[in-house]
């Protein structure tokens, strides 16, 4: 059985898996990482968006033999630890997890670590283009939340991006 | 849990006078506090003329559930522990719509406890609570609201009692407050300190009062979610999330055909000995596969060889379920069309729709020869839990069934396919399993909102409306979950139809009405069809019936060269109902000047004992309409809602506004994007792309909702209001937008907006080229 090594969450890991059996079930099934969820398995939903080096992606459509040991996955469980102390908020967690608690934003809460690992990559992007987030912006998230708080989440990223 | 039991009958009636509730304090090693949950007042039934008041006015879905209840003595228990928190198990279903928050307030606000001290878990099945363990119509905080509170104010009471004793002085001089309670000298001690103190060696029963609602502190506060922190760190647990000994992955390899049977498996040895496979079970809806990922799962479904037998649906599309509910349609009354009186007609097809969450239909069952174990997210546990038992050869008592909180529901959870599943192929593998459904079948063959067509008919003279007539005809809508327990579900499941027919004719007479001063108002339900899985979807009747009746509204209105608003004032009867159309008109600016392709639409509705009414303005114009994004469906957009409601006396008012501004979505994706297609026995939509729900690039920029204040001193119903005012409100901007009244819905059902997957293999593969999509 190959071994397959990366950065999860700032540790390395190391897990003995088939290189075709996707990103979000070795972290799901095999790690017990379960803030990533399962929504569609092909890459629409974006339930399980997390970061790659810093980018957004869904593990669920990468073969975990495609990862390299340096590679740095970080999962909604791992988002504090990517902002210095001083950044986090109240809850001690990233400023974006800090608006979403001031809005209120999750219903059932499943698509919401998914939101906000999506939301965490927007503002960064927009930050490296030396502009605010619009409206525009705000409509090319795909991230589905069956409970309907698009609303809450959109005034959540704009918050949050301002604390980043 | 073992429900305590308290050791004497009453020997009086539960409700005693004003605000004074009998209660109990249960014999423990710590305080265990207690009400009946059939505890409740009985709201006082109005009628209002000149339209002969309609059932649910009188009395509502609401009033039934909460009856239902009332014959039952069982208790929910509000304990103390050591620590200073309280804990209550809830006996309903969180699925996102706020009710563990809601009722930690309701302790809280009895108790004096600060409300991070209050914790609400879910309550296995009870069996005893027969009728009272159903989350649905919009009830739980409608039933529970007063017996919650009696539970708590008898903790409180018994704190004080062995406070007195402690400190040495009269309850009347104490002050409970925030966990502590103190004397006038100053001492004080904690209800961790009285806990084991105000414990009783045997049951008994007390009177207690409830706090007025002017003394109340933290209902009718704004108040953030208990689990939102949970939910922001990834730590909130569902079913799938949850790992138990020896459950592994499974998952199910489904027919080509809806609710299809397997006959044999042409490949099951190369099948078992792929990468990780444990198992692979022929069962009775298909054949299982259990393996050491869900990864692993996927393949092995997809490389299944199955031989199929067709589901009962096989061949139907929606053309032939259409002329099948046209053939069943009753004819309309015979009306006069003179220059005296004419009639307006309206007539239109409401396509199936899912009601797929975001968590794909789970459980784990663990299955034994003498007993079973089971998780998963359910609103009605009892009824699972008889069920299952009665699936696997057991009694009752072996089958224990644990609540989840579930990744939304919108009525799915209201039954229990997955855990009757999992319970299956535990049985059939011998080993535990931790079943979840891949989107596509969850999508394809989960639950859905049934087919229907809505007629209208109007008779209209000068300005005045004689009589307007509804008729509903639609594709069964399964209410087999009863009212929670076996025997109502039974009833509900009486050959040919006739006892879901007899739920189904119930529930649509308490729950719709026509809210306006119409005269002679008659509104019927035929339901003709029961071959396929439907159920309750976030509303049950009220989005379609209020959309056909709306659109007629504001053709009257133009008949009587009346503004939309105008009419609905004028022919409004209900003090609630007039406050949030006025309040929906002013702060939505209703009549304002708004560019060629582009209009507003109002709309009203009235059920669950909650008033809503619902501005919007919608865009039309080509550049909005035209917008290109892959994979997707834009369309008109609307691109802002304002949106009233008063639901009687609120707990959480940002619960509240949470709860709207779901619905809204939920309207707006009823009127212009999301539909199921039924082609060749089986539906198309597969995946989040196919099936279109409302997305970023459809949702408003604009959502203002308005929570009322109400002068009702009951709660009412907030999971479903939000839905058929915005889905009837977005018709009629649409129709004014564009010139058109739209007959059938969602307004974009004609184009297939994507390529449909294959139904061989029956669930697509994950892709590989995630790496080349990062953001």
């Amino acid at each position: 059985m190959p071994r397959q090594t990366f950065i999860l969450n700032g540790k390395t890991v190391t897990v003995d898996v088939a290189d075709d059996v996707r990103l979000l079930w070795v972290l799901r099934d095999r790690l017990g990482v379960t803030g990533p969820k399962y929504g569609c398995g092909i890459n629409v939903c974006k339930a399980c968006t997390s970061h790659i080096n810093g980018k957004a992606f869904n593990p669920c459509a990468v073969p975990v033999g495609k990862l390299k040991p340096d590679d740095e996955i970080t999962t909604i469980e791992g988002l504090p630890k990517q902002v210095a102390k001083k950044k986090r908020g109240e809850h001690g967690l990233h400023p974006m997890q800090e608006a979403w608690l001031d809005r209120d934003v999750p219903q059932c809460g499943y698509c919401q670590p998914g939101q906000i690992m999506a939301a965490v990559a927007l503002a960064a992007k927009v930050r490296r283009e030396g502009r605010e987030i619009t409206e525009a912006d705000l409509d090319t998230i795909r991230n589905i939340c069956r409970c309907g708080t698009y609303t809450r989440i959109r005034e959540a990223i704009v918050d949050g991006a301002e604390r980043m | 849990m073992n429900t305590p039991h308290p050791a004497a009958t009453p020997p009086t009636p539960p409700a005693l006078g004003r605000r004074s509730f009998l209660g109990y304090v249960l014999a423990g090693t710590t305080l265990v506090a207690a009400a009946d949950l059939g505890l409740g007042e009985a709201p006082p039934a109005r009628a209002e003329i000149p339209t002969p008041p309609q059932v649910p006015e009188l009395y509502d879905l609401n009033d039934l559930l909460t009856d239902a209840a009332r014959p039952t003595a069982n208790l929910i228990t509000v304990v103390i522990r050591e620590d200073g928190t309280a804990t209550f198990a809830l006996p309903r279903m969180e699925v996102g719509q706020g009710i563990t928050t809601s009722t930690a307030m309701l302790i809280a606000e009895e108790l004096d406890l600060p409300l991070e001290k209050v914790e609400v878990t879910l309550a296995p099945a009870r069996p005893e609570l027969l009728f009272n363990q159903l989350t649905g119509g919009s009830n739980t905080t409608i039933s529970t609201y007063t017996p919650i509170r009696v539970a708590a104010a008898v903790a409180r009471a018994a704190l004080l009692d062995a406070a007195a004793i402690v400190l040495g002085d009269t309850v009347a001089a104490l002050v409970a407050k925030g966990g502590v309670i103190t004397a006038p000298d100053g001492s004080s001690v904690t209800y961790g300190e009285l806990a084991g103190r105000a414990a009783s060696t045997t049951s008994r029963a007390v009177e207690v009062q409830l706090k007025g609602e002017a003394d109340f502190s933290v209902v009718g506060t704004p108040t953030n979610r208990v689990d939102a922190l949970a939910a922001v760190t990834g730590q909130k647990d569902f079913t799938t999330d949850l790992q138990v000994e020896g459950a592994l992955p499974t998952m199910v390899c489904r027919a080509p055909t809806l609710n299809g049977t397997p006959v044999r498996i042409r490949n099951k040895g190369a099948v078992r000995r792929m990468p990780g496979v444990t198992h692979v079970q022929q069962v009775s809806f298909g054949v299982a596969v259990r393996a050491r990922t869900f990864g692993q799962c996927i393949d092995a479904v997809r490389a299944l060889d199955v031989e199929w037998r067709d589901g009962p649906v096989a061949g139907e599309s929606d053309a032939t379920i259409l002329r099948r509910l046209r053939s069943a349609q009753l004819p309309m009354p015979a009306l006069p069309d003179t220059p005296l009186a004419q009639t307006i007609k309206g007539d239109f097809t409401f396509y199936f729709r899912s009601n797929s969450a975001m968590d794909t239909n789970s459980a784990i069952a663990d299955v034994r020869a003498d007993r079973a174990t089971i998780w998963a997210g359910l609103k009605s546990p009892v009824v699972a839990q008889e069920r299952i038992a009665e699936k696997l050869g057991m009694s009752v008592d072996q089958v224990e069934v644990n609540v989840v909180t579930a990744g939304g529901s919108f009525g799915r959870r209201l039954f229990f396919d997955a855990a009757l599943e999992a319970a299956e192929i535990s049985q059939a593998m011998g080993r535990p399993v931790k079943l979840m459904w891949h989107r596509a079948d969850d999508a394809r063959v989960g639950r859905g909102h049934p087919m229907g067509t809505c007629r209208v008919q109007a008779t209209v003279a000068g300005q005045e409306v004689l009589a307007f007539n509804q008729s509903l005809t639609c594709v069964e809508t399964d209410f087999r979950h009863g009212l929670g327990e076996i025997i109502t579900a039974k009833a509900a499941d009486l050959p040919a139809g006739l006892g879901n027919l007899g739920f189904a004719e119930t529930i649509f007479a308490l729950t719709q009405e026509v809210p306006y001063d119409f005269g002679a108002v008659t509104q019927t339900l035929v339901e003709t069809d029961g071959r396929f899985n439907t159920g309750s979807m976030r509303n049950i009747y009220s989005p379609d019936v209020r959309v056909a009746s709306e659109l007629v509204v504001d053709q009257i209105a133009a008949r009587m060269g009346l503004d939309p608003y105008e009419f609905r004032r004028r022919f409004q009867r209900n003090e609630r109902l007039l406050a949030v159309l006025d309040k929906v008109a002013e702060v939505g600016e209703w009549g304002k000047r708004m560019p060629a392709g582009t209009a507003q639409g109002i709309a009203i509705h009235k059920e669950y004992k909650g008033v809503s009414a619902c501005l919007v303005e919608i865009d039309c114009r080509p550049a909005t309409t035209g917008r290109r994004i892959r994979e997707a469906v834009t369309g008109p957009r609307v691109t802002r809602v304002t949106y009233a409601v008063d639901v009687g006396l609120v707990i959480n008012p940002r619960g509240l506004e949470a709860q709207m501004q779901g619905g809204i979505n939920d309207g707006i994706a009823l009127a212009l994007t999301s539909s199921l297609h039924l082609r060749d026995g089986h539906f198309l939509e597969a995946s989040w792309d196919n099936y279109f729900y409302t997305r970023q690039w459809n949702t408003p920029p604009a959502v203002e909702v308005v929570v009322m204040p109400s002068t009702e001193k009951q709660p009412g119903g907030a999971g479903e209001a939000g839905v058929a005012a915005t889905f009837a409100a977005v018709a009629c901007a649409y129709a004014r937008a564009t010139g058109t009244v739209p007959t059938y819905f969602p307004i974009n059902h004609k184009e297939l907006s994507f390529e449909p997957k294959p139904y061989v293999p029956p669930i697509p593969q994950s892709p590989r080229n995630g790496l080349d999509l990062t953001s």
